[in-house]
């Protein structure tokens, strides 16, 4: 499923840390959704810091010279927002549990017609910490798959996908890439309007913005259409209507069902054997699918990302990370952190060195190639 | 190879055909040249090869499209992608993948090529076309030379036929623009590809031609022949033929070498002529005074240390290869884009300090995409708006894009105007205001012949006036036509100033072609030779 799996015969050989190169984006992706993994288990501020600081310093190390490397500050300030939103979604709503209140507020409870909803009331210490944990968990699970984005473009990714996937991962990644070119489109068109004399900030000049850009947005996304069509996207054997109709619905009861068992897994109120069972199910209709599917494309892969020893080593960091987490949670090591009443974070030495596992890549993994992107190009010799 | 065979097309929701019974063949192996005005149909006629027209398009077809005996009507254009590669008129909208080898590969992907195949044909390509030192670079980083050849190299790996190419070269300086012909010859030459590309510069592409289809538009018979033949009558020329035409030359010269030849004579009649040039208002006021200024993109410097003055009447070029700055010049003179260093006055005030309202009483610029600046559903509504944006009396600009462009209707929506109307449409708009300064950069990307010409009259009455007029661009030819004074950006930093005879003169590149025939004579446009041969002689003009 993930590009070529073939055997290494040693590790320096294979590329391992020795010779840069790019890791195979897969890796990097299951490696960040094992980090998500273990975040999503716990509440504990020390250890949620402590994840996203891991994941930054795999970012740091292993960060590709390419333009979408940047994002990954912007996944940063996206966690930040998500901490405060949810803070103040809190003191707004449902402030007022808890016995120490930090500050005394007015507070209503709408009428039973009204859904009952409480507004406003006491800040207590209580409330607070059980948003601001809450938001912190969610803030790190969206790092951790921002460090994935940036490690590793979803383009780059869409070239392991497997054949049968290939045409929905392409209206994902073009959709992706429309938001960065969007944003550029609006600073431009927004410079545009200075030049007509009016001024450039402010919601009409949004608004005025908004047809420009649609506009332009629109022409592109129709001429990327015409140009992949003209270069032979979408050739495929002749495979009957209904036959791939099976394989479609294959496919899509099969994510369904890995979904659904993830959520279960996931969640602690649901039965943990159930869930398995429908993840396994759901993992093998939805690989049989693809399998088949496969066969019937014409489609080869140029280079395709070769599966080494480091990858191993980064994905078995990230199932490692998880695995400590999920494990911690079963055993009845407590990996959260009571806030009522409030008692200091703890730090369990076996998630902290679940941790360090996560930060691994940040050494096993080989180091980036050097951009030659300085290198003379004949525009720049002097006519 | 292509057989068109009673062709008429017709797009939904217009009456009119915009082409009619077409029925030309190509055989292989030719550089085919499609010439003709804007709107003319000419882009309909490349994407019909490999039936974008109408598969993709919409709008209904009669008769017949066979490419290899493939006929369009049955094979989608992916059915015919291992046929024919297509280059779009901006190679960047055709991009799909990031980066240079993923994106010359991605062709042979979908038509399920062996992955040694591949991995050979790349190696190859990068080669032939020069691109193997940025093989790994994002292809937003390249510069438009690069992108274009990547764009040709995209199409190129699939090994088609023919290769379709709708102004390869409008976006390009004229070094690189030069390159990337250089590079169809040889495979027209070597590999045997039928090149079927469209273009406005003619002076750029017609001595490489084998044929040349002449698209008169609306509705009416295409026209083909050898590219003498064809020049001998076409509406629209490259100076070398007008200049050929002008001195009764025959066989008419289609390169600057074989006009050279024949110059003799006209030289001898010249002599003792100077050209006539626009007389430089007296009283002129400085408009705009650069000390050191330089302006950064995060660790680039697009500009370095530039210092220049330019004062009222004048018309200035900036040239310079794609990349030089000459984009953030103009940005900085009307306060847009990073804040520069050093001191940038324009009319004694810093234009970053200009309020957007107060902006356009001083400096309009006119940005490379003048679509950019249209937001209304009409251009009645746009004029009314600009009306009220540079607070002038309700009918100003209307009256001012009837006398520039009288055929454009009130009705019309702007995005359905052909370039060439909508850049007067913004110029319009921007002159409303009557601003001193007027900027415009690259205003003539696929601007046809008479809408080029027409722009240079009305920029040159607008110096008349007082304007001073700065124009960023790569068309010697333009440049030759209206400008004094040429600056040469290179690296961001200037390398040249003068007047255009000097400045032009003295460079191979950016010299027009007049000039390079007439030399060592200061010769610049065919308007000059033709007015000093008028004020000599009527009757040498004619021998």
């Amino acid at each position: 499923m993930l590009g070529s799996l073939r055997p290494a015969s040693s590790f320096r050989e294979a590329g391992g840390v020795g010779s840069p190169r790019l890791l195979h984006p897969g890796a990097w992706w299951a490696w960040a959704i094992g980090c998500a993994v273990a975040a999503s288990r716990t509440s504990n501020p020390l250890l949620l810091m402590l994840l996203v600081v891991a994941s930054s310093v795999v970012v740091h190390c292993r960060r590709p010279d390419a333009p979408w490397s940047g994002s990954f500050r912007l996944f940063l300030r996206m966690g930040l927002a998500i901490i405060i939103v949810r803070v103040v979604l809190q003191v707004a709503f449902v402030a007022g549990q808890g016995n120490t209140v930090l500050m005394p507020m007015p507070g209503i409870v709408l009428p039973t017609w009204l859904a009952g909803i409480r507004l406003g009331g006491d800040i207590t210490a209580e409330a607070m910490l059980t948003a601001l944990y809450d938001g912190m968990r969610l803030a790190a699970i969206i790092i951790c798959l921002g460090a994935a984005n940036a490690l590793a473009s979803p383009s780059r990714l869409l070239k392991s996908v497997p054949a049968a996937l290939y045409e929905l991962g392409v209206s994902v990644v073009i959709a992706l890439t429309f938001v960065p070119q969007l944003a550029a489109d609006i600073e431009r068109v927004q410079a545009a309007r200075r030049l007509r004399g009016r001024p450039a900030r402010g919601i009409r000049a949004l608004a005025g913005a908004a047809m420009p850009v649609l506009e332009g947005a629109l022409e592109r996304s129709i001429a990327l259409a015409a140009a992949m069509d003209s270069r032979g996207y979408g050739r495929s054997g002749h495979v009957p209507l209904s036959h791939r109709r099976a394989i479609s619905t294959a496919l899509l009861i099969g994510l369904v069902a890995v979904c659904l068992g993830t959520f279960g897994l996931l969640s602690a109120g649901i039965a943990s054997w159930l869930s398995l069972t429908t993840v396994v199910l759901g993992s093998v209709t939805g690989i049989g699918a693809a399998w088949v599917a496969g066969r019937r494309q014409i489609r080869t892969s140029y280079r395709p990302d070769p599966w080494h020893m480091a990858e191993w080593c980064v994905l078995a960091s990230g199932i490692l990370a998880a695995g400590v987490f999920v494990a911690c949670d079963m055993v009845g090591v407590t990996l959260s952190t009571a806030t009522y009443p409030p008692e200091w974070p703890t730090l369990p030495l076996i998630a902290v060195a679940g941790i360090v596992v996560a930060a691994s890549p940040a050494w096993t993994a080989p180091p980036t190639p050097v951009s030659r992107r300085s290198a003379p190009t004949p525009e720049s010799v002097p006519a | 190879m292509i057989i068109f065979d009673h062709v008429t097309i017709t797009y939904p929701e217009s009456i009119q055909p915009v082409l009619r019974d077409v029925s030309i063949t190509i055989p292989e192996g030719e550089l085919v040249l499609v010439v003709g005005r804007t709107g003319s149909g000419k882009t309909t006629l490349l994407r019909a090869i490999n039936g974008l027209v109408p598969h993709f398009t919409g709008g209904t077809m009669t008769g017949r499209v066979k490419i290899d005996g493939r006929a369009t009507s049955t094979h989608a254009p992916r059915d015919l992608a291992d046929l024919v590669g297509v280059v779009p008129q901006d190679p960047m909208s055709g991009f799909v993948t990031d980066t240079v080898e993923d994106e010359l590969a991605y062709g042979m992907e979908c038509l399920g090529l062996a992955p040694e195949v591949m991995r050979r044909r790349v190696e190859e390509t990068l080669d032939l076309l020069g691109l193997v030192h940025v093989r790994s670079a994002p292809l937003r980083s390249l510069s438009g030379g690069q992108r274009q050849r990547v764009a040709i190299g995209a199409a190129l790996t699939s090994h088609p036929k023919i290769l379709v190419l709708d102004e390869p070269t409008s976006a390009l300086d004229p070094g690189a623009a030069e390159d990337m012909l250089a590079v169809l010859h040889r495979l027209v030459h070597d590999l045997g590809v039928t090149v079927v590309m469209s273009e406005h510069r003619l002076e750029r592409v017609v001595q490489y031609a084998d044929l040349i289809v002449i698209v008169p538009g609306n509705g009416e018979q295409l026209q083909v022949g050898t590219p003498s033949d064809a020049m001998r009558v076409a509406p629209i020329a490259p100076p070398v033929v007008e200049l050929g035409r002008l001195a009764g030359w025959h066989p008419l010269p289609l390169t600057v070498r074989d006009a050279r030849r024949a110059a003799g004579p006209l030289r001898d009649l010249l002599v003792g002529h100077t050209p006539h040039l626009r007389p430089i208002s007296t009283g002129a006021r400085e408009l705009v005074s650069l000390q050191s200024a330089s302006v950064s993109y995060g660790s680039v410097r697009a500009l370095c240390d530039v210092s220049m003055t330019l004062n009222s009447g004048e018309v200035v070029a900036l040239m310079g290869r794609n990349g030089a700055g000459k984009s953030t010049l103009l940005q900085a003179l009307v306060g847009i884009g990073p804040a520069p260093s050093g001191t940038v006055r324009v009319i004694n005030k810093d234009p970053r300090g200009i309020s957007s309202r107060n902006l356009l009483a001083s400096v309009g610029l006119v940005p490379q995409e003048p679509a950019d600046l249209l937001e209304a559903t009409s251009v009645a509504e746009e004029c009314r708006a600009a009306d009220r944006d540079a607070n002038v009396d309700a009918g100003t600009t209307r009256a001012l894009l009837a006398l520039m462009a009288p055929e454009i209707d009130d009705r019309m929506h702007p995005r359905d105007l052909s370039e060439g109307q909508r850049l007067l449409l913004v110029l319009c708009l921007v002159l409303a205001a009557r601003p001193p300064l007027l900027l415009l950069d690259e205003p003539t990307r696929g601007l046809d012949y008479p809408t080029k010409a027409r722009l240079a009259r009305i920029l040159s009455d607008l110096a008349d006036a007082g304007h001073c007029i700065v124009l960023a661009t790569h068309d010697v030819e333009l440049v030759a036509e209206v400008a004094d004074r040429v600056v040469i950006l290179a690296e961001g930093e200037i390398v040249a100033d003068g007047p255009t005879s000097d400045v032009v003169l003295s460079s191979p590149m950016f010299a027009p072609q007049v000039a390079k025939i007439l030399s060592p004579q200061v010769w610049l446009t065919v308007d000059q030779v033709a007015t000093a041969l008028d004020s000599r002689d009527p009757i040498g003009a004619a021998g």
